[in-house]
């Protein structure tokens, strides 16, 4: 189990570090072996920093990060379980390496005793997982794959490990529609083999489309998480309300509600990353995570007595 | 297209396809091996008077003579050695000190890079020649090897600066966390993922610095604070303007000395050009 | 009809030889219609667009023509375009938060753009439009960094459609946004064709089901060539070319249950359009490939305003 409890992530900004911007707040959730958990939010949502924080590649603040109990610290031990795939394929591969030595990079760390062949069938039998072909991707300069490709052997790469947390945070944003769903698929596969993924992502409907779990981030604060089901099917939050209303589908047009427009300029109190003190996520004052559901979690003022849900 | 070999091997087959590589190499190799040869054909000591003053080139005097009958040719031979080691060891330390100094400041940033950045901006501020002169006044050394010492903790303030700014934009690139996810160590994620993308950018830099090693090493002699012994381009360069060589028409006095330095750091600009696109894979097939 | 284009080739020149991006394309853009365009990377759709408004110095018409409103538009003469320009044919870019100059206040900027094409500036209208995408009126006095970046890229829709041009491009305007300003922005496209700003517009977009919300046509291309344009309801749920409908049916939708229900993808990748394979270009990767698509397939009309490039439609 990777558990997050009361993950903060602040920032010093301005002159003199005079100001804080909290860039994730207070957040709580837990991911399980063979299960995906989606990680929905816009930009400045928090949700890149939290996926960053849980491979330890940032510090959090405050709270705590844990694998089966034991605090999450970054380094050969935990990255033997815990490994990430990121957004821009082109931008993971050192572009004057040829794109195999994100393979080779983990022998030498890994494992400098297996021998050479045995090391070659391993990653045979890794990038036949990803479904990709060894002549295709082997020995080819990144910029000679497609990103597609690219993505794939960066999932095969974590395979040679004893993977069993993965955080995917927008893996398919910069891939085309009819190469996005085959690594979908793909995570889906690995799933079923006892992985745990957690999918960051701002497209609701790929969220809904693979994960067993959904988190709603905004302003770094979750607004409300539970089964897939039921934060799609029944959104109590207004912001995850708002935004499934302006999710384009092809099944129906949008409503009359216009959408909103970014009023914030840059710098302000409203910009991304700061939580928001009212207005925006619907609620004022002191808010608390409040079980709407068995295990419906919805953000609501702490004053409001508990609204009915629908 | 034949086969391209691979690895490091890779590297030598695009190196020894590449013109500008080659015709960099074709300048500087002959001066190279001029200098380590120079005291077999041209006797040891550079400063004996050895044929009539102020002589135009012959046959037995390559590049003439110097107003008090010293051969051209041999002043320039030994003068190669002092100025390829001026060059190589100031150029070289100043590399090193700004190479470590910019790639940890861009690396780790926050207060570390905000300690090492004061640093490289007083020394950077410092005025170098006054320093010298105290330095000189004081310690009375005057050997190649501290004039090469003191040139390499002076220059190498922009390189820190440019390499810290390089390192900086590259620390953000995504490869960097695959590293960390990797288990691999800073020192080898700065010295085996950041600095091969800057590569050719280091050599240009060692190159500036090399250029500029002889440069104020040139300088230096003119004013009295070079080596007390031997002979350098520099030197000779600065002979010939104190005894009006160019008014008197002793062209094949200076010369030389300024084609020495010229063709060596222009040789190693085109090469420097030609290694960026050995390095590139991306420029290879274009 | 506002724009009529007809065999449009256009070229990239490269290191590497000519990229025939854009292999012959024909179509038409009906008064007050949007037409969405769609497809993936490499498609040729930013190339159309471009072509259409400002070739850059790669790009090289290799045949074809447009007309506006009857007009022949000279598309590959750099100079003569610019009297259509911004007046006839507008564009909102993809980057629009780059599109402003920096050093100048945006009220000076916009008066400048105006007098560099001889129109003097209606402040009344130009409120008016402002008050619309609701951007407060001193923006006018304000530096472009000092808006957001969704404030640039409303202002720069008010700036591009200002003259109310005939045809106005716009080039993936949503795809760096998020959801609900993507909403808005899109609505607030189609309301300046509801109210007369632009005749009719070309939304670029790889989002088909973002296209499909504003959009009254899409045309669907692939490796450079139209491969369907159907009313849009049409294209959405009675597609007829292969790569149409086994696109459609790659994109997951919110608001379905797919428990352990998977949708599939399309194998294969687009050919290189360096030297395109003769014959349909989507022949390699289509599960219904026979001998005919060893020719090119022309796009026939197989119902009112529905045409189709496939030899199993035609």
């Amino acid at each position: 189990m990777l558990r997050l409890e009361g993950v903060t992530k602040t920032y010093r900004v301005g002159a003199f570090g005079g100001r804080t911007l909290t860039a994730v707040d207070d957040v709580s959730f837990d991911l399980a072996p063979g299960e995906v958990v989606s990680l929905i939010g816009e930009s400045g949502s928090g949700k890149t920093t939290l996926g960053k924080m849980v491979l330890g590649l940032l510090a959090p603040s405050s709270g705590s990060i844990t694998l089966d109990g034991v605090p999450a610290r970054p380094g050969k031990g935990y990255y033997r379980h815990v490994q990430g795939v990121f957004q821009d394929p082109f931008s993971c591969y050192n572009p004057v390496f040829k794109a195999d030595r994100v393979l080779r990079m983990l022998k030498e760390q890994y494992f400098p005793e297996v021998a050479a062949d045995e090391w070659d069938g391993r990653i045979e039998e890794s990038l036949e997982a990803v479904r990709l072909d060894p002549g295709q991707v082997l020995g080819r300069y990144p910029h000679q794959l497609s990103g597609g490709q690219l993505q794939r052997l960066l999932i095969a790469r974590a395979l040679l490990l004893d993977l069993r947390y993965l955080v995917a945070d927008e893996i398919t944003s910069m891939l085309d529609a009819s190469t996005r769903i085959d690594v979908l698929n793909l995570l889906a596969d690995l799933k079923v083999r006892g992985l745990g993924v957690l999918f960051v992502t701002h497209d609701l409907s790929l969220g809904n489309y693979i994960s067993e779990r959904a988190v709603v981030l905004h302003r770094g604060r979750v607004v409300e998480a539970g089964p897939t089901e039921l934060v799609f099917g029944n959104p109590l939050h207004p912001y995850t309300i708002r935004l499934l209303s302006a999710v384009p589908r092809l099944t129906a047009r949008w409503d009359g509600d216009p959408g909103a427009f970014d009023v914030s300029a840059p710098g302000d109190p409203g910009d991304p990353g700061a939580p928001a003190a009212s207005g925006d996520d619907g609620t004022q004052g002191p808010t608390t995570l409040v079980e709407a559901e068995p295990g419906h979690l919805v953000r609501r003022d702490e004053t409001a007595s508990l609204r009915s849900t629908r | 297209m034949t086969a391209v070999p691979t690895g490091r091997r890779e590297v030598l087959y695009f190196a020894l396809r590449n013109g500008k590589l080659l015709a960099g190499l074709a300048v500087l190799v002959p001066l190279l091996v001029l200098a380590a040869v120079a005291p077999l054909i041209a006797g040891d000591d550079p400063n004996a008077y050895v044929a009539a003053p102020a002589s135009p080139p012959s046959a037995g005097n390559w590049f003439g003579t110097t107003m008090f009958g010293q051969d051209v040719f041999a002043q320039f031979a030994h003068g190669l050695r002092v100025t390829f080691l001026v060059g190589v060891l100031g150029g070289g330390l100043a590399g090193l000190v700004g190479m470590v100094i910019g790639f940890v400041a861009g690396y780790r940033g926050g207060l570390v890079d905000e300690v090492l950045n004061m640093l490289t901006n007083i020394v950077l501020v410092l005025p170098a020649l006054a320093v010298l002169l105290i330095v000189n006044a004081y310690l009375g050394v005057r050997s190649v090897g501290v004039q090469a010492l003191f040139i390499g903790l002076t220059s190498w303030p922009w390189a820190a600066r440019a390499i810290r700014a390089q390192t900086f934009s590259l620390r953000s690139r995504d490869f960097v966390d695959l590293a960390r996810l990797s288990g691999v160590r800073t020192w080898r994620i700065i010295t085996r993922e950041i600095a091969p993308n800057m590569s050719s950018y280091l050599f240009m830099t060692f190159i500036l610095l090399f250029g500029g090693s002889i440069l104020i090493a040139a300088s230096l002699d003119f004013i009295g604070l070079g080596p007390s012994q031997g002979v350098s381009l520099g030197l000779m360069l600065n002979n010939a303007a104190r005894w009006n060589a160019l008014h008197l028409g002793l062209w094949w006095w200076f010369v030389p000395p300024g084609a020495g330095i010229t063709a060596i750091v222009g040789a190693l600009y085109v090469m420097n050009v030609g290694l960026d696109e050995v390095f590139n894979p991306k420029l290879r097939e274009l | 009809m506002t724009l009529r284009v007809n065999d449009l080739r256009v070229h990239y020149r490269t290191l590497r030889g000519e990229v025939k991006a854009l292999g012959g394309v024909t179509f038409d853009v009906g008064d007050g219609e949007i037409l969405g365009l769609a497809g993936e990377s490499g498609c040729g759709k930013t190339t159309l667009g471009k072509s259409l408004i400002r070739m850059d110095g790669r790009m090289r018409l290799a045949g074809g023509s447009a007309e506006l409103d009857g007009r022949e538009l000279p598309l590959g003469d750099d100079r003569r375009m610019n009297a259509f320009r911004f007046k006839e044919v507008s564009l909102v870019p993809q980057y629009s938060m780059s599109a402003m100059n920096p050093t100048r206040k945006i009220g000076k900027m916009v008066a400048e753009l105006l007098a560099s094409r001889g129109e003097r500036l209606d402040t009344g209208e130009l409120h008016r439009r402002l008050d619309l995408v609701e951007l407060p009126r001193d923006v006018l006095t304000r530096y472009p960094i000092e808006l957001s970046g969704g404030m640039k890229q409303r202002m720069v829709m008010v700036i591009s459609t200002l003259l109310d041009p005939s045809l106005l491009i716009a080039d993936e305007i949503t795809s760096a946004l998020d959801v609900s300003t993507q909403k808005a922005v899109a609505r607030t496209l189609a309301e300046f064709r509801d109210r007369g700003f632009v005749r009719s517009m070309i939304f670029i977009t790889h989002d088909i089901s973002l296209t499909y919300q504003i959009a009254d046509t899409i045309m669907i291309m692939y490796a450079g060539r139209l491969a369907e344009k159907a009313p849009a309801s049409v294209i959405v749920s009675e597609p007829r070319h292969p790569y149409t409908r086994l696109l459609i049916s790659s994109l997951p939708e919110v608001g379905v249950r797919y428990a352990e229900r998977r949708l599939s993808g399309i194998p294969g990748r687009p050919p290189s359009l360096l030297d395109p394979p003769a014959g349909c270009r989507f022949r390699d990767r289509c599960p219904l490939a026979f001998d005919r698509c060893a020719e090119e397939p022309p796009a026939v009309e197989v119902a009112p305003g529905h045409h189709v490039a496939c030899w199993k439609e035609a």
